[in-house]
């Protein structure tokens, strides 16, 4: 059963459309990816459909209900990870929770029971009551995700959930949402621009570039479009000799030229080298080196909108995050 | 009404309170630098006929209670920009709650906190000589105290949803509250001002409830004589209607989510 339904949502600032008229569905228990850029507009989305912003055009259904419509029942039903800090800082972990819970008019017995749950869900039980400005980012960003589970949402939105978290702790956190999407049937939708992250955690992925889906698919699905593995060889000279001698070949699916090197798009690419390096003997090709490349995500992204997901790496985010930490500190 | 938004945010604001010890002791510097400055020092040298016989302390401490109040309640909107800059105010936002209530709510906490510093205020002055004349009757003062902060809470999140940096909204509190102390009867009675000043002070909520305040504890020929209690009480009414009016209404129309 579809829980989300988005037809033709549209957000524009001035003249700058952030979101241009995206479109689909997800379906109950779904762990639903949308992949794309900084800027690229998956902010912008889920700050649509959780009702923070209101559309310019299009609508969407959260949980069987309008965003436009009714808006307390969207917010009701949902929890929210934003992608930045959204804590006290000056009250204990336990408080917030409390207070979260409290605003979300979960019951007092329920609350008693539901919040040392949620502690041991993200570890945090020993933390409970310090002062959440002694946390660690990985404590604040475990403590948030415990608190957007805390009054039992039936969708949970995680917007760049793991950004600015070392790898180990974006492990972690992976597990505990894979747990939570099993154990609790809880839908997720989820932002990054971590290719990993999408691959790792989502059933379904949208790839989001200047407002627009331009894929959408399960990763393996995307994948295999991409047709095969790619072999690339760093060449010691030219590579326009190169490129004719491996254009007669049948089983080299397609052939990209770049500066010096080429890359060549074959099935089962690491049986292929001996005898591509044999061929370039013959030839008195000049190689330098040879290396295998699997499709992956990145690869596709690259393949639908001509760059790299990360040419934005270290973002405003980043930076707030910093400025943030000194003032915190001079308080 | 979200009755559960206001006492969460209500609560929120007392623990902050209770734990910033160094918040209370900064509320309290200027009253008490005020009143030992000028009620125990310059008052010695005032002639106390303007003020009937009376010592400039008696006639200084409702002044001062007003400024402490006025002081204390503007900067509850500086607690709004914190969150805003620090994102506590998202999470706010989006919990199916109206904003009705949690504007409520930041009135509820900041009113709270206004009031027992302006206690202080008076426990203070009573400790160095305030003699008010206590009867039933006094309690009329926290009435007054309490429409004093809920205007300047309301002045506070008005400007809170304009501004959005910290130190630019400490500029211009300290504008606004800076002149409203002068330009009103919180130090000198209105009389003894220039008739321009004291025109002015007329257009002041302070004055209005800082006279109150001065009626309800010194009896009702304190302060200005022109103007009854009844009368502080029923411009502060209005005033306060009309701020918190305007609050709300800020406060709906300011963007959070961006």
């Amino acid at each position: 059963m579809e829980t989300i339904k988005v037809s033709n949502l549209t957000k524009e600032f001035g003249a700058l459309t952030a979101v241009d008229g995206i479109s689909f569905k997800v379906s109950e228990g779904e762990i639903f990816g949308l992949l794309g850029p900084n800027g690229a507009g998956k902010t912008t989305t889920i700050k649509m459909l959780t009702t923070i912003l209101r559309p310019t055009r299009g609508t969407a259904s959260v949980a069987g209900y309008d965003i436009i419509k009714s808006p307390n029942d969207v917010r009701s039903s949902i929890g929210i990870i934003f992608q930045d800090p959204s804590l006290d800082d000056e009250l204990t972990g336990r408080e917030n929770l409390e207070f979260h819970a409290i605003l979300y008019r979960v019951p007092k017995d329920r609350r008693a029971k539901r919040i040392p749950e949620v502690l041991k869900l993200v570890e945090l039980e020993d933390k409970a009551d310090v002062l959440v400005k002694n946390y660690s980012g990985g404590m604040r960003r475990r403590l948030e995700i415990g608190r957007g589970l805390l009054h039992d949402p039936k969708i949970l939105f995680l917007d760049e959930p793991t950004i600015g978290l070392d790898p180990q702790t974006r492990r972690h956190m992976w597990e505990y949402i894979e747990r939570l999407n099993r154990q609790h049937k809880t839908t997720i939708i989820l932002t990054t621009h971590y290719i990993e992250e999408a691959d790792y955690l989502c059933g379904r992925v949208a790839f989001i570039d200047h407002g627009r889906i331009v894929a959408l698919d399960t990763p393996s699905a995307l994948k295999e479009k991409q047709g095969g593995d790619i072999v690339s060889i760093q060449m010691g000279g030219t590579t326009a000799k190169a490129e004719k001698v491996f254009k007669r070949k049948k089983w080299i699916k397609s052939i990209s030229k770049h500066d010096n090197s080429i890359d060549l798009t074959v099935e089962s690419g690491e049986k292929r080298i001996p005898e591509i390096v044999m061929l370039a003997e013959r030839q008195k090709l000049p190689i330098s080196a040879v290396s295998l490349h699997k499709p992956s995500l990145e690869d596709v992204f690259i393949h639908y909108t001509g760059k790299t997901i990360r040419e934005e790496e270290g973002s405003a985010t980043d930076r707030m995050r910093i400025h943030r930490a000194a003032w915190t500190g001079r308080r | 009404m979200d009755f559960n938004a206001i006492y969460v945010l209500w609560l929120r604001e007392m623990k902050r309170f209770t734990r910033a010890r160094s918040r209370i002791i900064g509320m309290l510097i200027m009253p008490v630098f005020f009143l030992v400055g000028l009620g125990l020092g310059l008052g010695s040298l005032i002639n106390t006929f303007a003020l009937g016989g009376s010592s400039y302390l008696q006639f200084l401490v409702p002044g001062i209670i007003g400024m402490s109040l006025m002081s204390v309640a503007v900067s509850s909107g500086f607690s709004v920009i914190w969150d805003k800059q620090f994102g506590f105010l998202k999470e706010i936002m989006v919990t199916p709650n109206s904003k009705v209530s949690i504007v409520i709510g930041r009135m509820a906490g900041g009113s709270t906190t206004a009031m027992l510093s302006a206690l202080i205020v008076i426990l203070i002055s009573l400790l160095i000589g305030f003699q008010p004349n206590f009867t039933l009757f006094s309690l009329v003062a926290l009435v007054f105290m309490l429409l004093i902060a809920m205007t300047f809470i309301s002045l506070g999140l008005i400007l809170a949803s304009i501004i959005s940096d910290l130190q630019g909204f400490g500029l211009i509190t300290n504008f606004f509250t800076m002149p409203l102390l002068f330009l009103s009867n919180s130090l000198f009675p209105l009389s003894s001002l220039p008739q321009i000043v004291s025109d002015i002070s007329y257009f002041n909520p302070l004055t209005y409830g800082i006279d109150g305040i001065r009626k309800a504890l010194l009896g009702p020929s304190a302060g200005i004589t022109q103007i009854s209690i009844w009368m502080d009480l029923a411009v502060m009414l209005v005033i306060v209607a009309a701020m918190i009016g305007a609050a709300a209404y800020a406060f709906s129309k300011s963007e959070v989510g961006q």
